[in-house]
């Protein structure tokens, strides 16, 4: 099984992103995922800076890189930028709306389905298939058992990747939430959101932590953690585990996942959610053991 | 622009067709469609009583298939469209990729509406289900603003029916995890939000908890009335501060949009309620029967009447109603 990042949900400056992935490139990870795919006002890069930054690293990294599109589209402006990604001659595309699909097919490109693809069965998937993917990001909410489910009837499977650990990414609106919380219309956010490079916390009244704002997402409050579970993500054919940047301890669960999975260290990743791998509520907590 | 009514039961059907319904869409009693409460729905035979019902009428039937297909029950879906298919429907509400292609493959002739569940919310993705599927309307999800839906609606290969009145999703559906994480219970594969199941009512004192799956999701006093536990309408706390961070509990009424929504070419107004008794039903569809018909005889006189606001005000989650995302401010 390989590692790849995820495409970073948060909004960070242009200067944050491209820190980033200099650090990034130094670990261990196989694929980079990078885009926009959140909010069509997040512009700190826009796409044609993304596509350059993905070339760049393309060339000179070694490693597999991939243009990730936005996730809901509501404008000319967020349409045209999808297409100016998948457009982008030379680059695989994780396509997170069938806009992407649409373009994509019918220049007949591979492309990734991402998370917010509904696929939830091998009909889909095969019919999918038939139209370029490649590689299928598993919806949030399907478990293992589902997951080996929609695989069972194909001769012919795609590359799985699912989320492995980060946060997930739960529900999208048209509705700015950071804005929200500020009081502030989201035509007039001043990019609010920047202000929280790992989200907004939202609790329980009873300050149990539930959900993560993140702009017109909503993220789990908690990491998934699916660390002890990399032995069953290889057994249902998990090829590629994600990993969703975050603001902190990216590399360090970058090591430890590697490690893990190289069978050289029995190191865990502490707290985290793995409740929809197991078929349960997302948001159960990990046994203890 | 037609006017399509939801119904639960026989008896909603009856008022439905009664009230002014042009199309009455209805689901089976099982997980193929996004309204799957304990009690609702059709049976097969049921819903051959309500086909000839509607169609006697010289009204529409459609049927909601629109969960997606859970894996290894794909024949649950399929034995769905075969069943509406052989009633007669004048049209199936799709969202999952796999069971339109088994609808076009198998019932050629089968008109094929794409549910707001499918989530598209632009003329690429559109396109996209008009050419591999045939799809000949589209439900757009309720994340749009009304200019964006002007403009959507001049570039889209297909007619599309937007929400009038009903209980406000303010997250794009088919895209919303929120009530699927916490209960297990998800909007996608078993067609329920916020379960009934996962439900607890815990008076406290003179007050109110409201809880789902054990969260507690709002905390009411005695002032109060508790509404339902719908995670997203719930009050939590962000940074100290205490609010509806997403959303209050609020319905959808787009009944002073009418005009702008005609004249941008929407085929069709969709009310929402399957879950509704048939004495909502009957005052909602009896309004908005009114509204078109005011519309139809006089587009530039139209006007809201005060007493259908105050129908639809009284029927309205937490007594009050929005525009949503229609409206820009609101976003």
């Amino acid at each position: 099984m390989k590692l790849s990042l995820g495409p970073i949900q948060y909004f960070w400056s242009h200067k944050d992103v491209l820190e980033f992935y200099a650090r990034m490139i130094e670990t261990p990870v196989n694929t980079l995922y990078l885009g926009e795919v959140v909010c069509g006002k997040r512009r700190e890069l826009s796409p044609i800076q993304w596509i350059d930054l993905a070339r760049q690293l393309a060339s000179s990294c070694g490693k597999e890189i991939i243009l990730s599109t936005m996730t809901l589209i509501e404008s000319g402006a967020d349409l045209k930028g999808v297409k100016r990604l998948c457009d982008n001659e030379g680059l695989l595309v994780e396509a997170n709306d069938i806009a992407a699909i649409h373009y994509l097919s019918e220049k007949k490109l591979p492309f990734v389905a991402g998370p917010a693809i509904n696929i939830y069965n091998a009909q889909s998937l095969q019919f999918l298939m038939s139209q370029g993917l490649k590689r299928w990001v598993v919806p949030v909410e399907l478990g293992q058992q589902q997951l080996r489910a929609a695989l069972t009837p194909l001769k012919v499977k795609p590359e799985i990747e699912v989320l492995a650990w980060g946060r997930l990414p739960l529900a999208y609106s048209a509705r700015c939430f950071t804005a929200r919380h500020h009081g502030v219309k989201k035509d007039d956010c001043a990019f609010v959101c920047q202000q929280y490079p790992a989200g907004l916390q939202l609790k329980s009244q009873e300050s149990q932590s539930l959900f993560t704002l993140n702009g017109i997402a909503t993220l789990s409050g908690m990491p998934v953690n699916l660390l002890n579970h990399h032995a069953s993500l290889t057994d249902t054919g998990v090829s590629h585990a994600r990993i969703s940047p975050e603001w902190e301890q990216t590399e360090i669960v970058i090591e430890t996942f590697y490690n893990a999975l190289r069978g050289s260290s029995t190191a865990s990743l502490a707290g985290g959610t793995d409740g929809y791998w197991r078929g349960q509520p997302g948001i159960d907590l990990i046994a203890r053991e | 622009m037609e006017l399509v009514c939801p119904a639960g039961s026989l008896p909603a059907l009856d008022v439905a067709l009664a009230s002014g319904a042009d199309a009455v869409y209805i689901g089976f009693a099982d997980d193929t469609n996004a309204r799957h409460f304990q009690g609702l729905n059709f049976t097969p035979q049921k819903a051959a009583i309500a086909a000839s019902k509607v169609h006697a009428a010289g009204k529409k039937l459609f049927v909601a298939i629109n969960t997606y297909a859970q894996a290894g029950a794909f024949q649950r879906w399929q034995r769905a469209v075969d069943q509406a298919a052989d009633l007669g429907v004048d049209a199936l509400i799709l969202a999952d990729m796999g069971v339109m292609h088994y609808a076009r493959s198998r019932h050629p002739d089968l008109n094929l509406h794409l549910s707001v569940q499918g989530s598209a919310t632009n003329a690429a993705a559109l396109t996209f289900y008009h050419q591999h599927f045939g799809i000949t309307r589209a439900v757009l999800p309720r994340v749009l603003s009304l200019k964006q839906v002007q403009q959507l609606a001049a570039q889209s290969p297909v007619a599309l029916e937007v929400f009038g009145f009903g209980s406000l999703c303010i997250m794009a559906e088919g895209r919303c995890h929120l009530s699927s994480y916490i209960t297990g219970q998800s909007p996608n594969m078993n067609g329920v939000c916020s379960p009934a199941s996962a439900v607890q009512w815990q008076p406290k004192g003179e007050g109110m908890d409201t809880r789902l799956q054990g969260v507690l999701i709002d905390r009411f006093d005695a002032t109060e009335r508790a509404g339902y536990p719908t995670l997203c309408k719930g009050r939590f706390d962000v940074e100290g501060k205490r609010a509806h961070a997403l959303e209050e509990p609020t319905s959808l009424n787009t009944l002073s949009l009418l005009p702008a929504l005609q004249a941008a070419g929407i085929g069709a107004v969709k009310l929402e309620g399957r879950q509704r008794g048939p004495a909502y039903i009957g005052q909602v569809v009896n309004v908005w029967r009114q509204a078109l018909d005011a519309l139809q005889r006089d587009p530039t006189g139209y006007h809201v009447a005060p007493e259908w606001n105050q129908c639809l005000g009284k029927h309205a989650e937490g007594v009050q109603t929005t525009l949503g995302a229609y409206d820009r401010p609101w976003q």
